[in-house]
């Protein structure tokens, strides 16, 4: 096989693992949009903050050392232990389930029946509330996130198709892990909206909030969940994010690479959101080898929003969205 | 025959040998205002159990109003609302559901995105026992009751003879078959009382035969408790043991449809009489 296209190859795979975890952070604005409405600006923030809690917990620091010594003068840091970190995962998993009920508790719940606008005011407020809730409870310091991932390039990979075509492939395991844990998951909420009977509810309550209500859901419970998941979502999507560049600020942003995806894929398709977080992955990584030295490179930043753009010119609903027709 | 005499335990049978039992709900002096609009002033009625009770009235008589204060979905301002001898607290619509009241909406409220079957599935939502974790961690005691809800759903499917649209998507759906998966939800759920806000509304002539034995085999075969909305006074006077009159949110009569047919106040308001 000539270069040039083994070359496109690992470039194609390198893009659809990068996608799925695209798919992975836009599914959880689906998910969220979908059943209550709002567009979640917070979720990349909420992904910052699970990473951080996960590393706190793991390395035992102290929540709040900061305000705790500013106030009592005192000069503690850490416990002093190590949390593994399968039991660090489950206890911000579970902060992650509290961040949802106090969410529905003390914003949600007041905001029933709002303007869409008003709901995403209100979650810029709750993304900068928790950016600085964050920083107030672990510290603002650039942190090391190991879960005990593997790392670095897969041999056996290089060296199998290097066998077979007499050209390696460059893969970290990195991504591959964060490709297999991605996908596990995204197959896994899948089947458990098609499947589960809270997944139907779900589905209900994303169609019609009257109809839903009058056979016997409860939308506050759902809301629950529906945050839950985001958060779950977000504890995913941070750490493998985290994992790689480390546990900072910029982690954030990567709701922002989420945004053409939803634009490609429609704000409530989950479909929409795992074939459109695909197609980016790809297509941003294709375009920068292919056409990006042309241009001077650093096409990525850009790429998939001029896609995006491109797309909503021709498909408005995106790629599954559901056809808005205007009742007169 | 009049019922005015009747106790509210005692239970009698209709001319077509059907038996009604005690009051299963009371409607003490509800008035439910809007700012300005009062759009049910203070009114008291009575449901009997297993009767087809019908509210009717002209346009925006307050009607939905009250099967909106019945299922949760409003709260009166004053009054009081008795549930099997018990006062009710005011209720949020899905608890009011998981009290054994279903009900259909006068502009069909149906899920859209889901199929006929799952529509109806979701009726069941007030019956479903196994809860999320356990559908994770042990598929066993889920899927034999998701078979039980099943077998449910589908002898209710037969039942409304819509076999043929099981699979398809609610959306795609004429009205007057809309109308009835809506109906087949709510009967999901086997509710005591069923809420139907104009069952038959924008039907055809045919439609109309089919949604009223329907309405009445539901009634007759499960003894289902049934307080419907309805316009078309050929349907309800046909179908319905007692007749409650609505006007401006004002009760204007209410017994069998005998007595209505011959209440003065009635036919001046149906009339266009002019009021007081
Ligand atoms: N949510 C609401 N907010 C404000 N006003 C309302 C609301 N719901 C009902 N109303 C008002 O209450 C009055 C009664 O309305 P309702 O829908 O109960 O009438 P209806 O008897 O069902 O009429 P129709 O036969 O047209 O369905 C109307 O004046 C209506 O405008
Ligand atoms: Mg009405």
């Amino acid at each position: 096989m000539p270069d040039q296209l083994l070359f496109a190859m690992e470039v194609t795979l390198n893009g659809l693992m990068a996608g799925v975890l695209y798919s992975l952070v836009a599914l959880g604005f689906v998910l969220i949009f979908k059943a209550s409405g709002i567009f979640n600006y917070a979720q990349g923030v909420m992904a910052l903050f699970a990473a951080l809690t996960l590393v706190g917990i793991q390395d035992g620091q102290v929540p709040f050392a900061h305000l705790i010594n500013a106030i009592f003068g005192t000069n503690v840091h850490h416990f002093g232990w190590h949390v593994p970190a399968v039991f660090a995962i489950i206890l911000t998993l579970g902060v992650m389930v509290l961040f949802a009920i106090i969410v529905e508790r003390y914003i949600l719940k007041h905001l029933v029946n709002q303007e869409p606008i008003i709901l995403f005011m209100a979650t810029i407020g709750l993304a900068y509330f928790m950016e600085g809730f964050g920083d107030l409870m672990w510290g603002s310091d650039i942190k090391k996130l190991d879960i005990g991932l593997p790392q670095g390039l897969n041999e056996t990979l290089e060296s199998v198709t290097y066998g077979w075509w007499g050209y390696g492939f460059f893969i970290d395991n990195l991504d591959i892990a964060a490709t297999i844990v991605a996908a596990i998951l995204v197959i896994t909420l899948t089947l458990f909206s098609q499947y589960s009977k809270t997944g139907r509810a779900l589905r209900a309550v994303a169609d019609d909030h009257q109809a839903a209500l009058s056979v016997g859901i409860s939308l506050r419970f759902i809301w629950v969940i529906v945050w839950s998941i985001a958060g779950f979502v977000a504890l995913v999507a941070g750490v493998m994010w985290g994992a790689k560049s480390g546990v900072q600020f910029s982690l954030s942003l990567i709701a922002l690479k989420a945004l053409p995806v939803l634009m490609l894929g429609g704000f409530t398709s989950i479909p929409g959101a795992i074939v459109g977080g695909l197609i980016i992955g790809v297509g941003e990584k294709l375009f920068e080898f292919s056409i990006g030295p042309m241009i001077g490179g650093a096409t990525e930043n850009w790429f998939a929003y001029m896609l995006a753009l491109l797309f909503l010119v021709f498909r408005p609903q995106g790629l599954f969205g559901d056809k808005i027709i205007e009742r007169v | 025959m009049s019922l005015d005499s009747l106790d509210i335990t005692e239970s009698y049978t209709t001319p077509d040998g059907r038996t009604i039992g005690g009051v299963v709900m009371e409607m003490k002096n509800i008035t439910l205002r809007f700012g300005g609009v009062v759009a049910i002033k203070d009114i008291s009625f009575d449901i009997r159990e297993g009767e087809i009770r019908a509210i009717i009235g002209p346009n925006g008589a307050g009607k939905s109003s009250m099967l909106n204060v019945i299922n949760g979905f409003y709260h009166p301002q004053e009054g009081e609302i008795w549930f099997h001898g018990k006062k009710r607290a005011p209720m949020k619509p899905y608890q009011v559901a998981h009290q054994g009241i279903a009900r259909t909406f006068q502009n069909i409220a149906l899920f859209n995105g889901m199929t006929t079957l799952d529509n109806i599935m979701t009726g069941r939502m007030t019956h479903v026992k196994s809860n999320m974790l356990m559908q994770a961690i042990w598929k066993g005691p889920a899927e034999r009751e998701e078979n039980e809800h099943r077998e449910v759903v589908e002898k209710i499917i037969d039942f409304l003879e819509i076999q043929a649209i099981r699979k398809t998507p609610v959306g795609r759906l004429p009205y007057g078959l809309q109308k009835r998966v809506e109906l087949g939800r709510a009967l999901a759920a086997e509710p005591k009382l069923l809420l139907l806000d104009e069952p038959m509304a924008g039907m055809n002539v045919e439609e109309k035969e089919d949604m009223s034995r329907f309405i009445l085999d539901v009634n007759d075969e499960f003894g289902t408790t049934i307080a419907l909305i309805e316009h078309d006074m050929g349907v309800v006077m046909d179908i319905s043991d007692r007749v409650v009159v609505m006007d401006y949110g004002r009760k204007i009569g209410d017994g069998t449809p005998d007595e209505i047919r011959n209440n003065q106040e009635v036919i001046d308001a149906y009339l266009g009489v002019a009021h007081d």
